[in-house]
């Protein structure tokens, strides 16, 4: 192979790792999003309190990777439930702002609370051994193996749920419009809290895999990947699934792409202006449709 | 076997003997603002019964309560069990559906996943496969366009939807809130057409309207309101020859 095609090849597997990540931590908001018209500001630190809890499960409890990934999904999916229930659901008819403090101020609770508990960064130990293959030039290891299809399975399954699943009907409906969605017979406040755990489930994953991938782990590591995966959600169209995927892509190939031309300090600042700009062409996103409203 | 009851007397002996769906008393209010005053009637099993009366008069309100949308005074008793407490989606099973003022279809559904949405607290497929052979027959528009999103559908074809998908939950009272809201004159026709159909295969209905004239000749009984409170009650036929009924509501 060419030198350039080897680096390019390079290049699109770290962003298919990275957008991966971006992607499953984009799909808890929309998913939110999607169904009460409210920013889960909160949801990137529970991608953070993912991480820990695998840093928990692999250390504390020494378990391997496969039971540590479930242990993590399952307990922030748990405290997805708990976030709704206790923080927003209280507010669920107070003004827009009052939902949009609360769920900042959930999430400094969280960056709060994990810094009392862990005010140093914790290195999280190697949960897999990480073979590298050279395919010609090209390294790849079994971990961004591991993380790509992981979270591609991820999707595909979420993606079936919400399409394909009575379940998923109802988060549809929904999403529609919640007034006459009890006259169908489906408890709307089970579906919501079910649609709040399968987020933050799925920011759990994010969670477990970024803290392999990058192992040292702190109480402020959700801020930045959640604003992005948060920005991924709205380039996408945010509301809608498979946007999401796409916008977490998108954003995971133009970071990679500028390191590879700008100093890496750039990257942030070129990724972001991008996308500013492709959402004041598509102020809804690329696959979002402004709402025509049903009378 | 005694003569033969005169209809109107018939249809107005009927509610006493077995009241399927009591309200008493009724009372609602919006931010403390009270939009019902007091309602009290009854529906009796088989029959159908109209709440007519001018806008903000409190007809979608009655029928909120009823399905448990919105807290209410008094006391609501469908086939003789309290449902103050009965949580909205719980109102389905017992047998109640609603079909909403402007319909409600679920505009990003299509149109089979609205009508299977209102399946969900029920378990037997073989009786839903059954159940959405009939509505489609009787709605055999819907049939072609069963997986188009309903958001598609025509207004007219959304209102058969919204009536296909209350039929859908085997409901022994239906509650149809302006059926004939916004459809053509021929369309009316057709939707009242069906509400007598479905009301023969058994079906008790409570109707919602502002067409007084069609909602009159269809109804056993009638129930005129005014500003959250009922004023007037009888016979369709009776009310129909009211000349108070006449002046406001047809126009005469
Ligand atoms: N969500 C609401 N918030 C505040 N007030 C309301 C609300 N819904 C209804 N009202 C008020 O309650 C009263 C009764 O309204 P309701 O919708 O029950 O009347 P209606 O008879 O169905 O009228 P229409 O024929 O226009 O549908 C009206 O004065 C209305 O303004
Ligand atoms: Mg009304």
């Amino acid at each position: 192979m060419s030198e350039a095609l080897v680096y390019w090849l390079q290049q699109v597997l770290n962003a298919l790792q990275l957008g991966s990540i971006y992607a499953l931590i984009a799909l808890g908001y929309t998913l939110v999003y999607g169904i009460l018209t409210m920013i889960n500001f909160a949801h990137g630190d529970v991608f953070m309190v993912g991480a820990f809890f695998c840093f928990l499960s692999a250390v504390y409890l020494g378990l391997p990777f496969v039971p540590t990934l479930l242990l993590t999904i399952l307990g922030t999916a748990l405290l997805g439930v708990l976030i709704e229930r206790l923080a927003y659901k209280p507010l669920r008819h107070a003004p827009r702002v009052s939902a949009v403090i609360t769920a900042l101020g959930v999430g400094l609770f969280l960056e709060n609370f994990t810094l009392a508990l862990a005010p140093y960064p914790k290195n999280v130990p190697a949960l897999l051994d990480n073979v590298t293959w050279d395919l010609g030039g090209v390294s790849l290891s079994s971990l961004q193996v591991i993380i790509i299809f992981l979270s591609l399975g991820l999707m595909l399954v979420l993606d079936h749920v919400v399409h394909r699943t009575p379940v998923g009907m109802a988060m549809r409906a929904i999403s529609w419009d919640r007034t006459f969605v009890p006259l169908m017979g489906v408890p709307v406040n089970t579906i919501i809290s079910v649609t709040f755990a399968i987020g933050a489930g799925l920011a759990g994953a994010a969670g477990t895999m970024y803290a392999l991938a990058y192992p040292v782990i702190d109480p402020y590591m959700g801020i930045m990947v959640g604003w992005k995966a948060f920005i991924s959600a709205v380039v996408g169209g945010i509301g809608n699934i498979r946007g999401a995927m796409i916008g977490a892509f998108l954003l995971g190939g133009v970071e990679i792409m500028v390191t590879a031309f700008f100093p890496s300090t750039y990257r942030d600042f070129v990724a972001f202006t991008l996308l500013l700009l492709l959402i004041l062409v598509r102020p809804y996103g690329i696959l979002g449709q402004p709402r025509t409203q049903k009378v | 076997m005694s003569a033969p009851l005169a209809p109107a007397a018939e249809a107005r002996l009927a509610p006493a003997a077995e009241a399927q769906l009591e309200v008493r008393d009724l009372t609602l209010s919006y931010d403390g603002i009270r939009a019902l005053h007091g309602v009290s009637f009854t529906v009796g099993a088989g029959e159908i019964v109209t709440l007519v009366g001018a806008n903000g008069a409190g007809k979608t309100s009655v029928l909120r309560a009823i399905s448990g949308l919105a807290p209410f005074g008094g006391s609501i008793r469908f086939e003789g069990q309290d449902l103050r407490r009965v949580p909205a989606h719980r109102i389905v099973g017992l047998g109640i559906a609603h079909v909403p003022e402007g319909r409600g279809v679920f505009g990003n559904l299509t149109v089979h996943e609205n009508l299977r949405l209102a399946t969900w607290q029920r378990r037997d497929r073989a009786g839903i496969e059954a159940d959405l052979e009939r509505v489609l027959g009787t709605f055999p528009r819907l049939r072609e366009r069963l997986r188009q999103p309903a958001g598609t559908l025509s207004g007219g074809e959304q209102q058969m939807l919204a009536v296909g998908r209350a039929l859908m939950s085997r409901a022994r009272l239906l509650l149809l809130d302006e059926p004939s809201m916004g459809l053509s004159p021929r369309l009316v026709q057709e939707i009242f057409r069906v509400i007598e159909e479905i009301n023969r295969s058994g079906v008790t209905v409570l109707l919602v309207e502002q067409n007084a004239n069609m909602a009159l000749h269809v109804a056993s009984r009638a129930y005129v309101l005014e500003t959250g409170a009922v004023t007037l009650s009888g016979t369709g036929p009776e009310l129909r020859g009211d000349p108070r009924v006449r002046e406001a509501y047809l126009g005469a």
